[in-house]
């Protein structure tokens, strides 16, 4: 036990005496969670809108008072006709056009149904989307509020999921479960592939075996250490997520920490077994930033959906850990839920983790080759 | 006698590169033993079969009474090792380097502190500096220090002067001496000649054979020509006029002379007066002792 608290001790002291490895660990976390939050947001604020209004009634003013006094949009322009569409968009300003139809206010009270266009500019998809979905969700909102108001009951409504669990549109909060399942199993792999293969470039693997260490303290010594730094890590992100942009933990929060630890005890086996495939470091960073980086952005979920991707990457995806996670974590932190519903995923992560185990220390080599 | 290390058949090989060909040899406990050979001739390889990080193709070797194989872990117990490569943590200091070996090992600094006094003592003075700042010969003294610390009963040494300056070299060797009365074996390795007469026994190695084990002394003796040293002010001309004689067998440069046999022992005089037709005339040639290297080359000659 004493020679495994050395051992632990020692690799404090690598950590501690290296500051781009502390670096990496709390400063590299700290600066995406912010450029995630700031700079990536796909919330919309005062995006250009020019009106067309062919009808010119007392609904289609309010519907536009309302559009424009939602925060979302700002109103560039009063067209006068179609032929302006096309002007307007090219000045730049404007992200998007709404059309109301001729007597708009008339047919919504007689007919109880009333067409509205949007022209979105789609050199910026992204945009074009969040504006034409924002649009539609005002809209909605406008007709829900027509019906409590007046006889009218025929109600349209187009349920837009994604908003459900976060109902200001807020984007932030998106990014955060994406930005703790990267970087968590980033840093745990990274650094601990990188920390047992420097023990293999430096030859001081080569000593340690000739010492009593079995293999296994010499792999939890690896993890310990940064199996707390990580931990401190998540705490670290979800404080700076909750002080700068408010995100709410709807779940239970010691559940959720649990999970974390499952994750992060995940990422280091997955590091350990790198690291007894890889002989020098570069290799290590290499297979980790892209055998691991790379996925986890493109096809664990994290930025694109994966219900919207071929079946082949489906197949893919399935086989990476962050996916699971990121179901967990998104369900505990926006939607709240309990253990009941992600109970499935912890047990693929839990699988995941002991087959990990397994096969590095199958794999550790007690002798050189 | 006990033996601290036996040997038997050891081969050993890296794909189609045979590292090691029938080594066998014996070690005597609490012996000083050399093998020396140039580079890639083994050495470390062999190193790392005594150290249970390499196991041999075929052969067996006991160290300490330990098969190599079978009782790996107690025998690393018993092993102090330093790796050919400098390979204490380049970013610890020097203390937290001995005390980190010391506990692995399950003891402490203090409690071996006698062993490696003299050791250490020279490098005490810098103990909170990081061992990446040290010198080549503090270096190559701590890690003796960190080989040292649990007190083993073999250590075993990869080249531990190389790349040391000539006074830290021989300070290294005066402290192995030393480490005699402890009654640890030690087993060493070294591609210098000069350092071989420090050994109690040398094993003369090549190619992944072992070409002779003997007392430096009686390797020297083994030497079985006369042997001639021949100076002149211009050396380069020098050999180049000496290897083109059919008379000469060897001429090998050593220092600032050439070491030459010749086919018929008391054809000097021949020599000098040939030297003096091919344009060399400050030519001085005297009878010399031969020495390891000379042996060396004279083994390897009849390889």
């Amino acid at each position: 036990m004493k020679r495994f608290l050395g051992f632990v001790k020692k690799e404090f002291l690598h950590i501690f005496r290296d500051y781009r490895t502390l670096f990496i660990l709390f400063g590299i976390p700290a600066a995406q969670i912010l450029i995630f939050g700031y700079a990536v947001s796909t919330d919309i604020k005062n995006a250009g809108v020019a009106f067309l209004d062919l009808s010119h009634d007392e609904v289609t003013q309010k519907l536009t008072d309302k559009i424009i006094s939602s925060g979302f949009f700002k109103k560039t322009e009063t067209l006068l006709n179609y032929n302006d569409i096309d002007k307007v968009f090219k000045k730049g300003k404007t992200k998007a056009v709404i059309i109301f139809e001729a007597d708009f206010g008339k047919k919504l009270i007689s007919e109880g149904k009333a067409s509205l266009d949007i022209i979105a500019d789609g050199s910026e998809p992204n945009t074009a989307t969040l504006i034409t979905n924002y649009t539609a969700a005002i809209v909605n909102d406008f007709t829900m509020s027509l019906a409590g108001s007046s006889l009218n009951n025929s109600v349209h409504i187009s349920p837009e999921v994604k908003m459900f669990y976060n109902p200001e549109l807020k984007s932030n909060f998106m990014f955060v479960p994406g930005v703790i399942t990267l970087i968590l199993i980033l840093i745990c792999a990274l650094m601990t592939s990188v920390t047992i293969t420097r023990e293999k470039e430096f030859g001081t693997m080569e000593v340690l075996l000739v010492s009593p260490l079995r293999p296994v303290q010499i792999i939890l010594g690896k993890v310990i250490p940064y199996f707390i730094l990580s931990f401190i890590n998540v705490l670290l992100i979800l404080a700076l997520s909750w002080l700068v942009f408010e995100l709410p933990v709807k779940g239970s929060l010691i559940l959720l920490l649990a999970e974390c630890m499952l994750y992060i005890l995940m990422s280091l086996s997955l590091g350990i077994l790198i690291s007894t495939v890889s002989k020098t470091m570069q290799q290590a960073i290499f297979i980790s930033l892209i055998g691991l980086m790379l996925p986890t952005i493109l096809l664990s979920g994290f930025i694109f959906p994966i219900e919207n991707m071929p079946k082949i990457y489906d197949y893919i995806s399935s086989i990476l850990p962050p996916r699971y996670f990121i179901i967990i974590i998104k369900n505990i932190i926006i939607k709240g839920t309990g253990l009941f519903y992600i109970w499935k995923e912890t047990l693929i992560l839990i699988v995941m983790t002991l087959a990990f185990i397994g096969l590095s220390v199958r794999n550790f080599k007690i002798r050189l080759e | 006698m006990v033996q601290a290390i036996e040997a038997t058949g050891i081969f050993k090989s890296f794909g189609s590169t045979k590292a090691l060909e029938d080594i066998s040899f014996s070690v005597n406990e609490s012996e000083i033993f050399g093998f020396i050979g140039p580079d890639g001739s083994g050495k470390t390889t062999l190193f790392r079969t005594i150290t249970t990080l390499l196991l041999p193709d075929k052969g067996r070797m006991k160290v300490l009474g330990m098969d190599v194989i079978k009782d790996y872990k107690e025998l690393r117990k018993n092993i102090g090792y330093m790796p050919g490569r400098f390979s204490l943590y380049q970013d610890l200091s020097v203390e937290e380097n001995l005390n980190f070996y010391a506990t692995v090992f399950g003891t402490t600094v203090e409690e071996n502190y006698d062993l490696i006094s003299d050791i250490y003592s020279h490098i005490e003075p810098f103990k909170k500096r990081l061992t990446g700042k040290l010198s080549g010969g503090m270096k190559q003294k701590l890690a003796l220090s960190c080989a040292l610390i649990h007190k083993p009963r073999l250590l075993v040494l990869d080249e531990p002067t190389t790349g040391v300056d000539a006074v830290s070299r021989s300070e290294f060797w005066d402290m192995l001496g030393k480490l005699r009365q402890y009654n640890i074996t030690i087993i060493v390795s070294t591609p210098y000649m000069d350092e071989a007469i420090r050994c109690d026994r040398v094993g003369l190695i090549q190619n992944g054979k072992i070409l002779s084990i003997d007392t430096p002394q009686k390797i020297k003796e083994g030497f079985s020509r006369k042997l001639f040293t021949v100076k002149a002010s211009e050396k380069y001309k020098l050999i180049l006029s000496l290897r083109k004689n059919p008379g000469i067998l060897t001429a090998y440069p050593f220092g600032d002379s050439i070491h030459v046999t010749l086919a018929d022992e008391s054809a000097d005089r021949t020599l000098l007066n040939y030297l003096k037709n091919d344009g060399i005339d400050d030519a001085v040639i005297q009878e010399a002792e031969a020495g390891i290297e000379d042996r060396f080359l004279e083994l390897m000659e009849i390889e």
